[in-house]
């Protein structure tokens, strides 16, 4: 049996691989899509044509795009990772401090999001139906159909323009005191909390409410058990799996999310630098980071259906 | 046992055979609202949206400006109404890509089964873990924003889904005895897709075309407030919030007003989906 | 003395999916003595489950007790309070569900939910349950009494999990037991030994029990007392001796009308025995699934070299339990499931193993008829498209003619003609049955393979059905290859019945010598297995050493 599972756990991560070769080579295609010359945009107008083929040559430019691509993928895969077309630093050096502003975010987040979602989510399956259920569902129905940026300029107008509580905008770097990192966290940690919980509730509710309906928890009901025993022993434990993919897909929403949220707060983190390449079209710059974020994104999706397959009952010996 | 949702049924025509509840019939009258807006819109608008009515920015609501006015003195109220034609135009004609490649490739896989419903699975599923709004930045990045463009990779974006969403409904459907007679008799896989089938997926096809449309509107939107998305002097919802976002200090309903567009939009297609009329099945046995 | 159950003018409601109530236990009134076992007997939608739900103060989502009282040793459970109710389930009254491997939890150990009554309650040490459970076990004939609880519900079986069920119904204490269909998921080698059980439990017990079934030759051997219900009314009560022998109702009297063994006169046997040449002839045929391992094998193998033939106008029955390669037998000659070796001639043809390399004219000649007429009809197609696709698929037929043709076909199988503008979801359960035979028909075959065609209709509708079918061979000179567990409706119908157990032909005879016919200790142990309308057939019969 045990064989199984690490046959199953295995296969499982040999997917994510290739899923990850795939990603990369989508990434790579689309940047490669860029209408114009690059050497023409790095050099300007006014370059000399012997100037333009040096660099071509130097860029590798005139090599077929697979081989490109091949040198690109052992270039990441040893941590090579180009040098920023913008202002010409590595890649590594402007992503380093910042991927640790957003990874602070997201960790803060999760902290804050995932146990009150899931107490909220198998709370509303418990009482499903109550007023108590029905306003939280509403509640998540409405955060769940309005963009990011409109919780986050909710977020704004509440504290920092009616209540004057907090500061509108961020900046990590100014961070001196522990009060002052509240103030900085607060405003993009709420908006983040909003998007992801809402996702997380209403996933985690259907999940025990899917278990509820199993017949073994009428079972229960009809053995004289009481609705906590009910949830507590026969409904969650069988709705393990289905609940951590609900917490590993919600928080795969934290990357959609960083990406406003870190825009409009001015939160110095890897998605806000993201977007400005993507306006100065900085493609090293681009790809490293899109290959940040599906890394992160796969490893969050591989690493809740692993526990999918851990808490499969029928694989335990 | 906890009480089943009550909610007031409305004494709709019996005859017609179906039953829709409150809730739902306002967030249809809501949607209906906003395609209309979407078609005719500015034929209603009281200034043209790209003249300068005001002088101050920023206006407040007015009994001549519905809406206040925005960071150069322009009506909002005619803004969103000019708004209302990109957000759902591209949304709908988006979504309409995505789910018709969705349903065709998941049903064909579905049907044919063996290597292609392997390899179209995997490669789709692994579009899918490229996170949307990523997605969106990267292809914006490499091809410019222009409305064609948007609404080719908004598509693209949410084809994936769309394909798990219809392949799975069609597996289930595929195992179905009555497919299997239809096998059994010797029909080709076009009429098991069209015939029988593609008839036995289409409520919840269309129940998950609506849901993507929300997803689509809030990418949209979110593309456009970053920037890179519908590019002026043309504006959709999302644009307008990022025109107007130097006003969210003042709390100038300039920022405010296509929010709510956009809330009112996406909750009533929620809500319509969560209260679709229910066809009345009572077996008079 | 007071009754342990005194159930008066019962009334619950139902909610449809428009929220439209719908009254479906209309004012039920019965009682139960001590000690006593009551049998409620009925159709799908007599409302039988729903009344054993009420003795233990439950109803399934969706439905409402709106009137009467459900009095349980003088306590009406229909006013009490939910608490109430809660302690006195499990520890008065004790419910053994239909399925028992959807009842048992799959996360935890079996002794854990057996044990689980006596936890809730209070009722005893852990450790004395324990030794009950085990107690438990050893009376109801379980192997490994001592260790079986260690294991999780995946690893038994499922006659043994339904056993298991009873004990954890009973480690309470119970004063009435609620025994919901707990035997009709399982084979019927299996059911007798299950039900033996159940019995010597109960009597040891001297509990009071509610047995719900539709059988009522099971019902007949561990009941006292049958309470007969049609569309949540009680149509007849009575002993059951005397239900069995003096039923008065009517409706009571076609339920064992359908019991009772209809001869079959082979029609064909005489004339046709000249021609020689059979209709459908199967030869060594290998088939499974999974994929094919470095023998040339598949993975789970479902056929052992069968081999059989179908003489011209004749039925063979082919007879199993669940698990036996029956309706596999069924796909692969189908063309559904292509047989790894071994060969399928249809009038000394041989066919493509596929069906779609078969040309249409053989596809015609042989048609399939499945088991649930929910999942075989296409729910958007209305009857007369269902009817027509195969008209014009092998026929070419369109319009007038075509139109003409389906209502000849409803007529066929005794349909009203307006039926063709109906949804397969707008008919009943018999009716949807016959227009999966009139579509089969349409195709003009000569042979159709019905796999378990009545199964999963209630008795009085499958007697119907079988009698159709009859009707239709006399007409159409068909020959039918019939797949079914049921050993009474194969002999309805059969010429020869060919035994089958794990994917291999144990044995094949005549029909009219399948009761004292039977050579191999399989057939004869099926055959003996099947419950007679007779109170002392259970006693009767020699039980069997190896449990399974």
């Amino acid at each position: 049996m045990n064989m199984q599972i690490s046959r199953l756990v295995l296969g499982r991560l040999g997917v994510a691989f290739v899923t990850l070769l795939i990603v990369s080579f989508v990434v790579f295609a689309a940047t490669q899509m860029l209408p114009g010359d690059v050497v023409q945009i790095l050099l300007g107008q006014a370059a000399t044509p012997e100037a333009v083929a040096a660099l071509r040559e130097a860029m590798h430019l005139n090599d077929p795009a697979i081989l490109r691509y091949g040198h690109w993928l052992i270039g990441l895969a040893q941590g090579e990772l180009g040098n920023s077309y913008a202002n010409d630093m590595p890649v590594a050096d402007l992503i380093g401090g910042r991927l640790a502003n957003t990874l602070m975010l997201a960790a803060v987040t999760a902290a804050v999001a995932v146990p009150l979602a899931l107490f909220l989510g198998i709370t509303t399956a418990m009482y499903r139906g109550s007023v108590y259920d029905r306003i939280i569902t509403m509640g998540i129905v409405a955060v769940i159909s309005v963009p990011e940026f409109m919780i986050a300029t909710l977020a704004v107008l509440t504290f920092a323009v009616w209540l004057k509580w907090l500061p509108a905008l961020s900046f990590a770097n100014e961070v001196t005191s522990v009060t002052e990192m509240l103030r900085v966290f607060a405003m993009p940690v709420i908006t983040l909390c909003c998007v992801i919980s809402a996702q997380m509730i209403r996933m985690t509710r259907a999940a025990v409410i899917d278990a509820l309906k199993m017949p073994y928890v009428e079972m229960a009901l009809l053995k004289g058990a009481s609705r906590r025993r009910m949830v507590l022993r026969h409904a969650l434990p069988n709705a393990i799996g289905p609940i951590v993919n609900a917490v590993a897909l919600s928080l795969s929403y934290l990357l959609g999310g960083v990406i406003i949220v870190e825009t409009i707060f001015n939160y110095p983190g890897i998605a806000k630098l993201m977007v400005d390449a993507v306006s100065t079209r900085d493609l090293p710059l681009i790809q490293t980071c899109a290959m940040i974020f599906c890394l992160g994104y796969l490893l969050l999706i591989t690493l809740a259906d692993i526990i999918a397959i851990l808490s499969n009952p029928k694989l335990r010996k | 046992m906890a009480p089943m949702f009550s909610k007031g049924f409305l004494p709709t025509p019996r005859h017609f055979g179906y039953h829709m509840n409150t809730v739902g019939i306002c967030a249809a009258a809501m949607v209906c609202f906003w395609a209309v807006v979407a078609v005719i819109g500015p034929m209603l608008s009281p200034y043209p949206p790209g003249e300068i009515v005001d002088f101050d920015y920023y206006g407040p609501m007015s009994s001549t400006l519905w809406m206040g006015s925005d960071y150069l003195g322009r009506d909002i109220f005619s803004r969103i109404l000019m708004g209302a034609r990109y957000t759902v135009g591209i949304s709908l004609a988006a979504v309409c890509l995505a789910c018709f490649s969705g349903v065709v490739l998941g049903m064909t896989a579905a049907v044919v089964g063996g290597w292609l419903d392997t390899g179209l699975s995997r490669l789709l599923d692994a579009l899918n873990s490229i996170p949307s709004k990523l997605f969106g930045l990267v292809m914006v990045a490499a091809i410019g924003s222009s409305i064609p463009v948007l609404i080719v990779l908004l598509g693209v974006i949410y084809t994936p889904g769309a394909f798990r969403f219809a392949r799975a409904l069609a597996v289930n459907i595929n195992t179905m005895d009555y497919v299997t007679v239809a096998r059994a008799r010797g029909e080709r896989t076009g009429y098991l897709i069209a015939q029988e089938i593609l008839p036995n997926i289409t409520g919840p096809v269309l129940a998950d075309l609506g849901l993507r449309f929300v997803f689509i509107v809030l990418l949209l939107s979110g593309l456009s407030f970053l920037g890179l998305g519908v590019q002026p002097p043309n504006a959709d919802w999302g644009s307008l919030v990022r025109e107007n976002i130097g006003g969210l200090p003042f709390g100038a309903p300039a920022v405010l007003m296509p929010c709510l567009a956009i809330a009112s939009l996406t909750i009533s297609v929620n809500l319509l989906i969560d209260n679709l009329p229910v066809k009345i099945r009572d077996r008079s046995e | 003395m007071m009754n342990l159950v005194e159930i008066r003018d019962l009334k619950v409601q139902a909610r449809s999916d428009a929220g439209r109530k719908i009254e479906i236990i209309k004012g039920v009134s019965f009682d139960i003595a001590e000690g006593e076992i009551v049998a409620l007997i009925g159709e799908s939608g007599s409302g039988k489950t729903t009344i054993a739900l009420t003795l233990m103060g439950h109803t399934r989502p969706g439905c409402t007790i709106t009137g009467g009282e459900v009095r349980l040793a003088g306590r009406d459970l229909v006013a009490m309070p939910e608490a109430g109710r809660q302690m006195l389930r499990g520890t008065d009254v004790a419910y053994v569900p239909q399925s028992a491997a959807a009842a048992f939890n799959p996360s935890q150990r079996l002794m854990d939910q057996v044990i689980e009554v006596a936890q809730i309650h209070r009722l005893m040490t852990p450790d004395a349950a324990r030794a009950k459970a085990v107690d438990l076990f050893r009376a109801l004939a379980l192997p490994d009494p001592e260790t079986i609880g260690a294991r999780y519900p995946h690893q038994v079986s499922g006659g043994q999990l339904q056993r298991l069920s009873a004990a954890m119904a009973l480690i309470g204490g119970p004063k009435l037991v609620i025994f919901d269909e707990p035997t009709t998921a399982l084979d019927v080698t299996t059911q007798i030994e299950v039900l033996r059980a159940f019995k010597s439990v109960m009597k040891l017990g001297g509990m009071g029990g509610v047995y719900v079934s539709h059988d009522l030759a099971v019902v007949a051997q561990i009941a006292d007392r049958i309470v007969v219900l049609k569309g949540g009314e009680v149509q007849e009560e009575g002993p059951v001796e005397q239900i069995l022998h003096h039923a008065r109702h009517p409706y009571t009297r076609e339920l064992l009308a359908a019991f009772e063994p209809v001869p079959y006169a082979s029609a064909a046997r005489s004339d046709t025995m000249a021609a020689k040449r059979p209709i459908l002839e199967v030869r060594n045929v290998v088939a499974g699934y999974g994929p094919l391992g470095r023998d040339g094998q598949p993975a789970k193998l479902a056929l052992r070299n069968v081999s059989c033939r179908l003489e011209r106008g004749q039925n063979l029955g082919v007879i199993g339990e669940s698990g036996s390669g029956k309706s596999t037998l069924a796909r692969a000659i189908a063309g559904l499931l292509p047989p790894v070796s071994g060969e399928v001639l249809l009038d000394a043809h041989p066919l493509a193993p596929e069906a779609r390399l078969r040309d249409k004219e053989e596809l015609r000649r042989l048609q399939i008829v499945f088991q649930l007429a929910d999942t075989a009809l296409n729910p958007q197609r209305s009857v007369g498209d269902i009817l027509g696709r195969p008209l014009t698929f092998y026929h070419g037929q369109k319009g007038a003619e075509r139109e003409a043709r389906i209502d000849a076909l409803l007529d066929m199988v005794r349909l009203p003609r307006a039926m063709k503008h109906r949804l397969p979801g707008e008919l009943s359960g018999g009716q949807k049955q016959r227009v999966n035979l009139a579509r089969a028909l349409a195709a003009k075959p000569e042979v159709i393979l019905c796999d378990e065609i009545t199964s999963a209709l209630d008795t009085v509708v499958a007697a119907a059905v079988i009698e159709l079918l009859k009707e239709l061979q006399r007409e159409l000179h068909l020959s039918y290859v019939f797949i079914s567990h049921d050993l009474s409706t194969v002999q309805a119908i059969c010429d020869d019945v060919m035994v089958m157990y794990n994917g291999a032909v144990v044995e094949r005879l005549p029909a009219d010598k399948l009761h004292g016919g039977a050579q191999h200790p399989y057939s004869k142990l099926l055959f003996s297995s099947v419950p007679k309308l007779d109170t002392g057939w259970l006693d009767s019969v020699p039980p069997r050493v190896a449990a399974r």
